[in-house]
């Protein structure tokens, strides 16, 4: 038998396995080539990635413009996209494209854990939607029994699917499909959830993301000196300082903007009359101005003694400094796994960038974040999900819960004791 | 030295992966050392290696289900203990499974992360279910109300501690290791540590919910071996070749009859029926209620078809019954494919049993490795068609919410129960 033949059936700790990946084919479009061809490369690179920059931030304005839906269908093509790079870069590092069946049960994974979790939050927000439609109220009541009924259909099917010699390889996919679907399909689904809290709760914290991206890229590039962390070794303290102090203020100045709209600050909601969603509300507290008195150390420096702020610019430092600060680990993560695997990039997809996965590494935590500091600090229980699961009691329970919600009204005086008639 | 043994793993590797229960090689792992207690080596030292394999297996089988029932007796805060016992065990054979295989046992910090992980997930998911269980002993205590208010907070940090621990603990020779032990740990909580809290959570329901679906597994695992071992003739699939379809089919019936027969006997007794609460002022798990329609005796009019054939027109049985009927039969059909999977697992890593925990048997994981979809599936079929939302939780939610949001909410709860008729439009409660 072949000894390189032999030596790829694995030893596992050497890397002779992993093939050596081609040199990124150059993906940048001709018009860009032409326009830069009298550059040097260094100049080139910087330029390609900064139109390239330009242009996603204004793809992401036109969408944010277009509303709620076409935002939740962006991020659904956007994890549909890093399932798909980091599923493909699996099947290069095991040589494992050929697998039998493979290929159909990943698909078939993502589709059912997208099921579940659609389920879980669309049923919560269009509860007035699905109460006058019979077949879906079925789905509903029994879905996660459906949901799991579908898992199960697939894990069978991969136990099947099981052949002789590749036992161990299908294993690994099996290992390597689940862990992605975690990272990718979780996090988006939070990245949802927080949208229907609010835009700003979208938008702030993948703003401070992309701003500590830019910013720490525009220091390092100018000041930076100290390297910062053996994995990446273009990341250097300067950027890293220079980041943070630019995102907090960043995020600051973009938040007081963004509070003052409704259609940025009001949580998203169904309408079933028009069918589309609507952002309209009295805007909660954290959206309406209040007076902070300025600590004493920066009076001095500001010169005033109180200042005009939105609460949720506070909330809004925390984002930051999050973003700033742990964000980047999801990047160092990123980073160490191509490093692993000898990739540069996840993908070609976007020309100067890399993949789609290279553009959100950094986001996986922010989303969980933002949504466990929504749950924990902002706002309580949901209330469709609550009144969902009201309306799937037994009836005399829902009399008994009635009468108790309704003497503890009239206690609260929120309600007025009616009289009969 | 690397050369040589990368050749004779290879020699292992490119062997057909032989599916008896011979040698697999000189790359094996070291063979299973027989950890058999030195009092039954003499018992049964007459019996030929056959029999004695037999014997062990049967007399540590009967030693399981003994301590089975003992806890069952010692009641649910010692089952609850049992179950982390064994979960943690679990836990540390699968991960020394993966240092095996990638002879990672010495990468920098990754055995106190792995440690630290299953900490972190244990803690998430103990804060969520305690929370709910034991509102009331929590909204007393100051320090835990704090912790249960931003139990998810919390956790979260702690996992982000580990996470960017990890990161940091990245070494440029072993990035691959590093990252496989990663997703091994993650894959192993994602299995482990999940099936036990749903475990849990089906015990809080009511013991009988806890008993019946493991019964049902340890059951269907005995007859199929029973009636493999004497009747076996066609083999089932090719990744276990000791299954028949033999074995599985009788096991099937006589899981399904096992589990009625169970069933018919614990619906009798409180002990086994009830939700378990926690008493606040006894500080103590009591299982005391009114049993609910489930468990208590129904007439059902046999099919026709039976009718001739059992003699009766009706039969008395507890509803409770018809339920462990599908618990049986998912045991029967479904669990199997755990078991398959682990199998399969097994041979992909070239390793005989995960453990040498149990003698005859194996490590723990060995013998839960149906166990696992069953706990998910009781779990979803009780959330799915038993019970509903507990009520007094809903009211706890409710009270937290704003004015409005409370006003909003009852006025369209009040709409819904005069539409259905429930409460008459005029009616004053």
């Amino acid at each position: 038998v072949d000894l390189e033949e032999r030596l790829r059936e694995l030893d596992l700790r050497s890397d002779l396995d992993i093939p050596d990946v081609p040199p990124p084919t150059d993906s940048t479009p001709e018009i860009l080539k032409r326009a830069l061809s009298g550059l040097s490369a260094r100049w080139k690179n910087w330029w390609i990635r900064g139109i390239l920059s330009l242009a996603m931030i204004s793809g992401f304005f036109l969408i944010i413009y277009l509303g709620s839906f076409m935002l939740m269908l962006l991020v659904l093509s956007i994890q549909v996209k890093c399932y798909h790079e980091i599923i493909t870069i699996g099947y290069r590092v095991y040589h494992s494209y050929d697998l039998p069946w493979f290929r159909s049960l990943s698909w078939y994974f993502l589709l059912c854990v997208n099921y579940f979790f659609y389920g879980e939050t669309v049923a919560d927000y269009f509860a007035t939607f699905v109460q006058r439609r019979e077949q879906l109220q079925f789905l509903i009541r029994y879905h996660r029994f459906i949901s799991f009924a579908l898992y199960l259909t697939g894990f069978c099917m991969f136990v099947l699917s099981l052949v002789k010699k590749h036992y161990r390889l299908q294993f690994y996919m099996f290992a390597w499909t689940h862990v992605t679907l975690l990272i990718t399909v979780t996090q988006s689904h939070l990245v949802i959830q927080n949208l229907f809290e609010g835009m700003i709760w979208f938008l702030v914290p993948i703003s401070s993301v992309i701003c500590n991206d830019i910013t720490a890229y525009i220091f390092g590039f100018f000041f930076g000196r100290t390297p910062l962390i053996k994995l990446s070794p273009k990341k250097t303290w300067e950027g890293f300082i220079g980041g943070f102090f630019s995102t907090v203020i960043f995020g600051f100045i973009f938040s007081y903007f963004l509070a003052q709209h409704q259609y940025f600050v009001c949580p998203v909601e169904y309408n079933s009359e028009t069918n589309r969603f609507v952002t309209e509300c009295e805007p909660s507290e954290l959206f309406q101005m209040k007076k902070y008195s300025v600590p004493p150390l920066l009076q001095a420096a500001l010169g005033w003694e109180t200042v005009n702020m939105y609460p949720f610019q506070m909330h809004s430092f925390a984002l930051s400094t999050f973003a700033s600060l742990i964000g980047p680990f999801g990047g160092f993560f990123a980073s160490g796994f191509k490093r692993a695997f000898k990739i540069k990039d996840f993908a070609d997809t976007i020309p100067g960038h890399g993949g789609i996965m290279d553009r959100f590494d950094c986001q996986y935590l922010m989303a969980t974040f933002v949504h466990v500091y929504i749950t924990s600090f902002i706002r309580g229980p949901n209330p469709s999900k609550l009144l969902k699961q009201l309306l799937i009691l037994q009836p005399e329970q829902q009399l008994s819960v009635y009468k108790t919600l309704k003497s503890h009204l009239v206690e609260k005086g929120i309600l007025q004791p009616s009289l009969r008639g | 030295l690397q050369e040589s043994e990368s050749e004779s793993k290879l020699d292992g590797e490119t062997a057909s992966d032989s599916e008896s229960k011979s040698e697999f090689g000189s790359s094996s792992p070291a063979p299973t050392s027989d950890d058999t207690p030195e009092v039954l080596n003499r018992a049964l030292s007459n019996l030929s290696s056959r029999w004695k394999n037999w014997w062990v297996r049967g007399i540590l089988t009967l030693a399981m289900i003994t301590f089975f029932f003992i806890i069952i007796y010692l009641g649910p805060m010692v089952l609850m203990t049992i179950v982390m016992c064994v979960q943690i065990k679990c836990f540390h054979e699968i991960i020394t499974i993966g240092y095996n295989v990638y002879h990672s046992y010495d990468l920098p910090w990754f055995r106190t992360l792995s440690w630290y992980f299953l900490l972190c997930v244990n803690y998430f998911f103990y804060g969520e279910t305690v929370t709910d269980y034991f509102f009331t002993l929590v909204q007393r205590e100051e320090p835990l109300r704090i912790l249960s208010k931003y139990h998810r907070f919390i956790s979260f940090a702690l996992y982000l501690t580990g996470f960017c621990m990890f990161v940091l603990s990245l070494v440029k020779k072993h990035y691959r290791l590093q990252f496989y032990m990663f997703g091994w740990t993650h894959v192993t909580l994602l299995i482990v540590v999940t099936q036990s809290h749903l475990i849990i959570h089906n015990l809080f329901e009511g013991m009988i919910w806890f008993i019946v679906p493991i019964s049902c597994v340890i059951c269907n695992d005995i007859m199929a071996y029973m009636f493999g071992f004497f009747f076996g003739r066609t083999p089932l699939i090719k990744l276990s070749p000791k299954k028949t379809w033999e074995g599985f089919i009788g096991g099937f019936f006589s899981t399904v009859l096992f589990g009625l027969l169970l069933s018919y006997v614990m619906s009798g007794y409180r002990c086994f029926t009830c939700p378990v609460e926690f008493n606040n002022d006894t500080n103590s798990f009591t299982v005391d209620c009114e049993p609910s329609e489930l468990f208590q005796l129904q007439e059902y009019n046999i099919p026709v078809v039976l009718q001739s054939v059992v003699g009766w027109k009706t039969v008395r049985m507890y509803p409770f019954q018809i339920h462990s009927i599908a618990l049986s039969t998912f045991a029967s059909l479904i669990g199997p494919f755990g078991g398959f999977f682990a199998s399969g697992f097994k041979r992909a890593f070239k390793i005989k049993d995960f453990a040498n925990t149990i003698p005859g048997h194996g490590g723990i994981m060995d013998r839960f490795d149906c166990q696992y979809l069953m706990a998910t599936f009781v779990n979803v079929y009780i959330a799915s068609f038993i019970r509903g939302p507990n009520p007094s939780k809903l009211i706890q939610q409710f009270l937290t919410l704003r004015p409005d949001q409370q006003l909003h909410i009852f006025n369209t709860l009040k709409a819904h129960l005069v539409d259905r008729g429930i409460l008459g439009s005029l009616e004053d409660a």
